[in-house]
């Protein structure tokens, strides 16, 4: 745990000239008040019946029509909508902050559920690119395989892909869960800052690049570790965490957990442990 | 950001005009500039096909200089006269535009790089394609536009690529669309998505070897390279392996011979494929709803890993 009081701020490349700025610590400022989180409320967010439930075919819509449908029928109270025939298209169940059960009959293109806060989803086919990008809580199933940037930038939530994921998986999540049954490609955690991803499977290239924080497990090959990607001891507390993450995403349930590899950053970026406590960062 | 799609029946023809026609038509947000087609037809496989320009579009978009029609004649009969010359004899011709033309020819050499280099020495023209299968068409506007102009849409054979351009790097033109022959091979072609940041000193090198470009759009550097590869005694595959080290980029890129049909992916992974395989059809596309136009039902597909290269035959 970093301690906070006697980190020194000005750092080799301050003297170089290459930094003359002076941090002020503006990000430890209190922003949020847990105990006021009632008087929070997102505007055009819905009281939902999961038991209310009904088919919605996009065969013939675009993108944007079905986005708006998907909002129409919340505001009606449905909570559980099954999507038919999605047929790849990009960019469906955008930005649905709302509590929500959702079912894809089918795969995804580009951008599917991006930007998404609260409903749980699950894809019974494949998804493109970008697939949960800024996730801020809630879960995403997919049964099948997932393109790469998967799970990009998120926040929270649990995304779950029960086949193999293509490059820089993670890249840049600030916080949540990402877990793969199958491989993943080059440059997965890439930039990677909270949270952490489960692989089960091997994965490519430059495995944790550039990362700041967070942690990765692997249970297969790694291609080879990124920059500022070292290895972890592999504690029980690690283990029983990993057990029950598995159970709950009903995937690889009885996969040896004990002889994953654990993968954190090895250096701490000049400012960035500056910037927030580290008890802050383990809450998320 | 451009768009590829390909796809190859194995052990059977299809209508592979008309299904690329639909997989790059669902890619034109990617880029509507240029549409080009890589076409391996149905043929008897006696003669060469031959497709060339003499002119460019000069449409609306077009960056190209607008030129008298009359000079596409005269071109057009200095490339007869030239071909009287080198002992190939013209079976059947077609004009489908003014400076467009695809002629069967009986040429019953193999090495094609004399007769390549006698037919570019004419001012202002271009083989787009050469082989007993390979048909490359490809001009200004979106898929449907193109295969309209073209009647490509009839087109039986057993593999295909395709791409739809935006153009960044070089001009609305012809000769900067895809895809690129793989000069001088009889029958071989390439499309790219993707950027290379060492096209200069490949480019350099290849033409100190004699090797020639006809554009200045990088992609054309991977034609050339392959092609050179093959010429100094690699295969296909061989070439497309050399080629994730000896460029440097951004890409993915299909390569198409008469009976073959490849993918490359470079080792940063960062242009999409997406990849349906099967027994009896491979379909390929820079996104899923490519595919999809030809396999609207539920698919299995997957993205190709980083540095991933693989052929598949007819």
């Amino acid at each position: 745990m970093a301690n906070l009081k006697n980190i020194d701020k000005k750092t080799k490349a301050q003297e170089m000239g290459m930094h003359t700025e002076v941090l002020t610590g503006r990000t430890q400022q209190k922003f949020f008040n847990p105990d006021e989180a009632e008087n929070f409320y997102y505007f055009g967010t819905y009281d939902v019946d999961f038991n209310k439930r009904t088919d919605l075919d996009v065969k013939d819509m675009t993108a944007a029509d079905a986005n708006k449908k998907i909002d129409s029928l919340m505001s009606e109270g449905y909570g559980t909508i099954v999507i038919k025939n999605p047929q790849g298209k990009h960019s469906l169940g955008v930005g649905i902050l709302n509590k929500l059960n959702l079912i894809f009959e089918g795969s995804l293109g580009y951008f599917g559920m991006g930007s998404c806060d609260g409903p749980t989803v699950r894809i019974n086919g494949r998804v493109g690119w970008s697939c949960a990008e800024n996730l801020m809580a809630g879960k995403v199933v997919i049964e099948k395989n997932a393109g790469s940037c998967f799970g990009a930038a998120i926040r929270g939530g649990d995304l779950i892909c029960k086949g193999s994921v293509g490059a820089r998986t993670g890249i840049d999540m600030k916080g949540g869960t990402i877990i793969i049954g199958g491989d993943a490609g080059a440059f997965t955690g890439f930039m990677m800052q909270r949270g952490r991803i489960i692989i089960l499977g091997d994965v490519g290239i430059n495995l944790g690049d550039s990362m700041y924080d967070g942690t990765i497990f692997i249970g297969g090959e790694i291609g080879s570790y990124g920059s500022d990607a070292v290895d972890a001891e592999l504690t029980k507390d690690d283990q029983n965490w990993l057990r029950r993450k598995l159970r709950v995403a009903e995937i690889g349930e009885k996969f040896d957990v004990s002889k994953m590899k654990k993968i954190v950053a090895g250096k701490k970026l000049w400012n960035y442990d500056n910037l927030e406590p580290t008890e802050k960062k383990g809450a998320i | 950001m451009c768009g590829i799609a390909g796809l190859i029946h194995r052990g059977k023809s299809s209508n592979v005009g008309s299904e690329l026609q639909g997989m790059l038509q669902a890619l034109k947000h990617r880029g509507e500039d240029s549409t080009g087609y890589a076409l391996y037809g149905d043929t008897d496989g006696k003669n060469f096909i031959m497709r060339f320009k003499v002119g460019e579009n000069v449409g609306e978009g077009s960056s190209s200089i607008v030129e008298d029609v009359s000079v596409y004649d005269e071109r057009k009969k200095i490339v007869d006269q030239a071909l009287a010359e080198l002992g190939a004899k013209i079976v059947k011709e077609e004009r489908t535009l003014p400076y467009s033309l695809r002629y069967e020819i009986a040429y019953d050499k193999k090495d094609l790089l004399e007769f390549s280099q006698r037919i570019e020495s004419i001012p202002g023209v271009e083989i787009l394609s050469m082989g007993k299968s390979l048909e490359v068409i490809k001009d200004l506007g979106n898929a449907k536009a193109v295969c309209d102009r073209y009647s490509l849409d009839k087109l039986v054979g057993t593999h295909a690529i395709g791409h739809a351009r935006m153009a960044t790097e070089s001009g609305v033109d012809i000769k900067s669309a895809h895809p690129f022959w793989g000069y001088p091979f009889s029958d071989v072609s390439v499309v790219h998505n993707g950027q290379l940041t060492n096209y200069w000193n490949n480019r350099r090198a290849l033409e100190n070897k004699g090797m020639r470009f006809m554009s200045e759009c990088d992609s054309e550097l991977i034609a050339v390279y392959i092609a050179q590869k093959m010429r100094e005694g690699a295969s296909l595959e061989e070439g497309m392996r050399d080629s994730l080290s000896g460029l440097d980029g951004v890409f993915t890129y299909f390569v198409a011979t008469k009976n073959s049909l490849g993918m490359a992916k470079d080792t940063m992974a960062a242009k999409p494929l997406v990849l349906y395989e099967s027994d009896d059809l491979v379909a390929m596309g820079s996104e899923e709803i490519a595919i999809r136009s030809v396999l609207p039902q539920e698919i299995d597909t997957y993205d190709p890993f980083d540095g991933e290269v693989k052929v598949w035959q007819i």
